[in-house]
This record gives structure tokens, C-alpha cells and sequence, in this order.
């Protein structure tokens, strides 16, 4: 089997950094620590990638994918609007304020972006199936990838998801397996299957892809660099489920730097979480640089990872960068949804709800620079979390169709 | 006591490629000492060099992460079925 993985070179262990070949694994056989991609990227200018497709295969050149990608049966997803964010930035009194909305994918979450990569490297490893465990943005994700490439998919969930994410992602065919638990035993058993016969030949793109999947997140930090001008912005906060994208934007910020394609400035990294899964903002406001497992309980279940596996990672990175992590409410949540939809005409997830809420307890607190250059994200869309806004969802009034009814309201 | 442990795939070297091999142990620790004997050198693998469970390894006795229940110290009641898992991302 000739594989070709683009500028990929190896496997690397984060923890010990022992390489391997570049396959289908993803856990250190040394030390159990993640895997992750590493390159030989040679030069890369920004005049090749400006000239690229506007999806996020015009980074090729800094992901583990062949140089034709464009040219296969995939999602292409990417390239979603940074929204100058005024209004909600008047609002909150941040001067400068951009939303990176990637509602606008294929899929409406950010998730095409890494399964697209995982895509690919199932083509690569001769693999039939796509599988995942998810929360439900990336059991969609799976399976219409898995339709446009002529993969088969069936992909597990929590059985209790939101009614929407279970339709979006039977939608498009495969099976769709309802687990009896949270995410977290969900993920054990995709675990399991793994190492049985049952699993031969199948692609879980957040296990034994992970390596290659966790690269699609760095496309948002490109974009963002890009959509600013080839800047860095000074904060970004991102939310954190299992860490790795907020990890990986890190990683893309720095590759960014290392090869000269924007200026070497100081950023800051915020993680938001829900308070009812907020196992990683507790570690770092008690100081810990390991994270006590939870389960969970909130609204926000996109982010509902008790045990989030880079979790160390986020803690490292925003402590590096002078960050923070922070929590926010159920009903912070909802009320962040209602203002950014209000202010800027975005229907977010309740993720996005917990980025936005964060935001503003962040400049509230005094943690968050009201003058410095601000990025969140926003990293689904409100239709697939219908529930969490149950309380508006309905008319102002209903009338008959007269001008007096309406008058009299 | 006479326990089940379920072993992942990247330590089956260990163990002949078995998936499932026995254990004895009052305790989680005590498991872990005796597979160790068993199969020298996987102890090592699940433990790092200060005796903790390494940070992305996941223990299961019976279905509970022992995370939440006493780690180490964790009872292996007869007949309990104890997994080690890789801890993995995603969502």
C-alpha cells in the first residue's frame, strides 16, 4: 500500500516524542501519550495559498494531505466568514471584535473541517467504514462525509442527544447507533470495538484517525490569521470539549510563525466551558496541570466531555500564553445565544453560547483586554439545539388578519 | 480474589495477543502488581515512574473509571471485569 499523506512525514508522541510510521494508530506504545502528525513543510508562501480553492484546501501544503486533494469526492469544507462583530462588541465594550462563524460548513459545525482530513487518510489506509463516537455534530459530519467519498458509516451517540443532531445524522444514510450512557462510555466502547474483529478495516476518525483528524482544526487558526490580514489576533477564546481544538489552533498559530507567514506577536488563548462539564476550567482555577474526570450535566452537549483527553494540553497553553479557562451557567448560555443573535444576527449552538458567555464574564472580571484585538468562536449552529431556546420559541402574539388586531397588540 | 482484566490492543504484545487474561488482587494495585509478574514489564506501561496511573491511560473496574472511585486503591471484587483503555478525544 503507497500512501501519500503530503508533507506528513511520521507520527510523533506529544508526551515523549518517540516516532513511529505514519498509520493508523494513535496512542504511544511507550507511554500511551496522543499521537500527533509531523511534517516536513519546505517553503510555503502566502501568495500560493491565496492562490488556492476557498475551502480549507488551500492550506495542503501545511496538512496531511495529498497535494491533488481538491480534486476528490469530499466535503470541502472551510473558509467560513470572520464576522467584524460591532455591534456585540459595543455591547460588551470590546474594541475590536471578530466572530469565526463556522455554522457556515457543509454540515453547519466545525467538525467538516477534521473530518475532512480523516476522510482522506481512510482513503489512504484502505479503510471501508467511517465510524465515531460523538456528541452529535460529528456523527453528521461522518456520515455525509462518508456518503460524498462512497465510504459506508455507522457512527455512536449518546442515545439522550437533541432531536436535530439524530436527524442530521441519519439524514445521509449509514447506521447510527444510540449508546444507553454519556459520551464518555460511548467512547469507551468505540474503545473496545477497535481491537475487535467487528472494527477490521474501519476509520473511527476521533480514534485510530485522531492523529490526522485533530489536523483539520488548525485550518481555523490559518483562516483567522488570514482573514485578519495575516495577523495573529492578541485574544481568541475557543470552547473546550475534549481540548483538541483549541490545541491544535495553538499549533497552527505557531507553525504560522515557524514559517515566516505572519509576524511572530504575542496571543493570548481563553477556553470556555459549560459549568455543568467544566472539568478543565476547574484544574485550572485550583492550579492543577492534570484534570479530574466529571459527568456531566448541561445544555451545552456538544461540549459534554467529562473526561477530555487533552484537557493537560489547554491547561499548559493557557498558562503559557497568559489566557484563562472559564465557565458560565446554563442560563448564561442562553442569554449569550439571545444577545450574539440579537446583536449580529448569528443563531449559535449552545456551544456557542459558551464562548460567547465566556467572552463576557472575561471583560466583566477584568481577565479579558477590552482594547486588545478579540476573536471567538463560534463553532455551530442554533437550529440543531432548538431545546435551549424553547422559551422564545414562539410568536410574539398571534392575531387575526387585521390592521385593528395588530394595532391593539 | 480471581478478576477478569481486558487488555488494548497496544499491549497484547505482552500478553500473546490475548485479549482477556485472569487476575488476582484485593485491590487495583494489587492486579496491576500481579499482571505485572505475569507479564513482565506491562506494569510499566500502565504506571509511570512515580507508581500513578499515567495520565492517558483509563482504568475501568466493572464499568467505573477509577478516576472517580479510590484509583489505585480502587476494590477488585471477585469475578470483576477490569479494563485498560487509551484515553481518546473527540466529540
Amino acid at each position: 500500500m503507497s500512501l501519500d499523506f503530503g508533507p506528513a512525514v511520521a507520527l510523533s508522541c506529544r508526551e515523549c516524542g518517540t516516532r513511529y510510521d505514519l498509520g493508523p494508530s494513535f496512542a504511544c506504545l511507550e507511554c500511551f501519550g496522543p499521537l500527533e502528525v509531523a511534517y516536513d513543510f519546505g517553503t510555503v508562501t502566502r501568495s500560493h495559498i491565496e492562490s488556492g480553492p476557498t475551502n480549507i484546501w488551500r492550506y495542503q501544503a501545511l496538512l496531511p494531505v495529498p497535494v491533488d486533494v481538491a480534486a476528490k469526492q469530499n466535503m470541502n469544507p472551510g473558509w467560513t466568514k470572520l464576522v467584524k462583530a460591532g455591534n456585540l462588541g459595543r455591547t460588551l465594550g470590546i474594541k475590536s471584535l471578530h466572530i469565526k462563524d463556522d455554522s457556515g460548513n457543509p454540515t453547519h459545525s466545525f467538525k467538516d473541517r477534521v473530518v475532512a482530513i480523516a476522510v482522506e487518510a481512510a482513503r489512504n489506509f484502505g479503510f471501508h467504514t467511517l465510524s465515531c463516537s460523538s456528541t452529535g455534530n460529528l456523527a453528521g459530519a461522518v456520515t455525509a462525509a462518508a456518503a460524498r467519498a462512497g465510504l459506508d458509516a455507522c457512527v455512536f451517540i449518546p442515545a439522550d442527544l437533541e432531536q436535530a443532531k439524530i436527524a442530521m445524522a441519519r439524514v445521509f444514510g449509514g447506521r447510527l447507533i444510540g449508546i444507553e450512557g454519556t459520551y464518555d462510555e460511548v467512547n469507551r466502547f468505540c474503545s473496545e470495538l477497535i481491537g475487535d474483529p467487528l472494527g477490521d478495516k474501519w476509520g473511527f476518525v476521533n480514534v485510530n484517525l485522531r492523529p490526522y483528524y485533530a489536523e483539520g482544526s488548525k485550518t481555523l487558526a490559518y483562516e483567522i490569521a488570514e482573514q485578519l490580514g495575516w495577523r495573529l489576533p492578541e485574544q481568541i477564546v475557543i470552547p473546550i470539549a475534549s481540548g483538541s481544538q483549541l490545541t491544535k489552533i495553538d499549533k497552527g498559530f505557531k507553525e504560522l510563525v515557524a514559517l515566516g507567514l505572519v509576524e511572530d506577536t504575542p496571543y493570548k488563548v481563553f477556553g470556555a466551558q459549560a459549568l455543568g462539564c467544566s472539568p478543565v476550567s476547574a484544574a485550572y482555577k485550583a492550579g492543577h496541570d492534570v484534570v479530574q474526570p466529571v459527568k456531566p450535566d448541561t445544555i451545552a452537549k456538544s461540549l459534554a466531555i467529562g473526561n477530555p483527553a487533552d484537557g493537560p494540553y489547554v491547561l499548559d497553553i493557557a498558562r503559557r500564553t497568559g489566557g484563562a479557562v472559564e465557565d458560565v451557567t446554563d442560563a448564561e448560555i442562553v442569554a449569550a445565544i439571545k444577545l450574539l443573535a440579537s446583536t449580529e444576527g448569528i443563531f449559535a449552538e449552545t456551544a456557542g453560547g459558551v464562548t460567547v458567555g465566556v467572552l463576557k464574564k472575561l471583560v466583566e472580571n477584568g481577565t479579558l483586554d477590552p482594547e486588545a484585538e478579540t476573536v471567538v468562536l463560534n463553532t455551530g449552529v442554533g437550529l440543531k439545539t432548538l431545546d435551549a431556546v424553547s422559551s422564545i420559541a414562539e410568536p410574539t402574539a398571534v392575531i387575526r388578519p387585521s390592521l385593528d388586531a395588530f394595532r391593539a397588540i | 480474589m480471581s478478576v477478569s482484566v481486558r487488555i488494548p490492543t497496544i499491549l497484547r504484545t505482552y500478553t500473546g495477543g490475548n485479549a482477556e487474561v485472569s487476575g488476582e488482587g484485593a485491590t487495583l494495585r494489587e492486579v496491576l502488581q500481579k499482571l505485572d509478574s505475569d507479564y513482565p514489564g506491562i506494569g510499566a506501561r500502565i504506571l509511570d515512574e512515580s507508581g500513578k496511573i499515567r495520565r492517558f491511560v483509563n482504568v475501568y473496574v466493572g464499568q467505573e473509571d477509577v478516576r472517580f472511585a479510590e484509583g489505585l486503591d480502587t476494590a477488585a471484587p471477585e469475578g470483576s471485569e477490569i479494563s485498560i483503555i487509551p484515553a481518546v478525544a473527540g466529540g
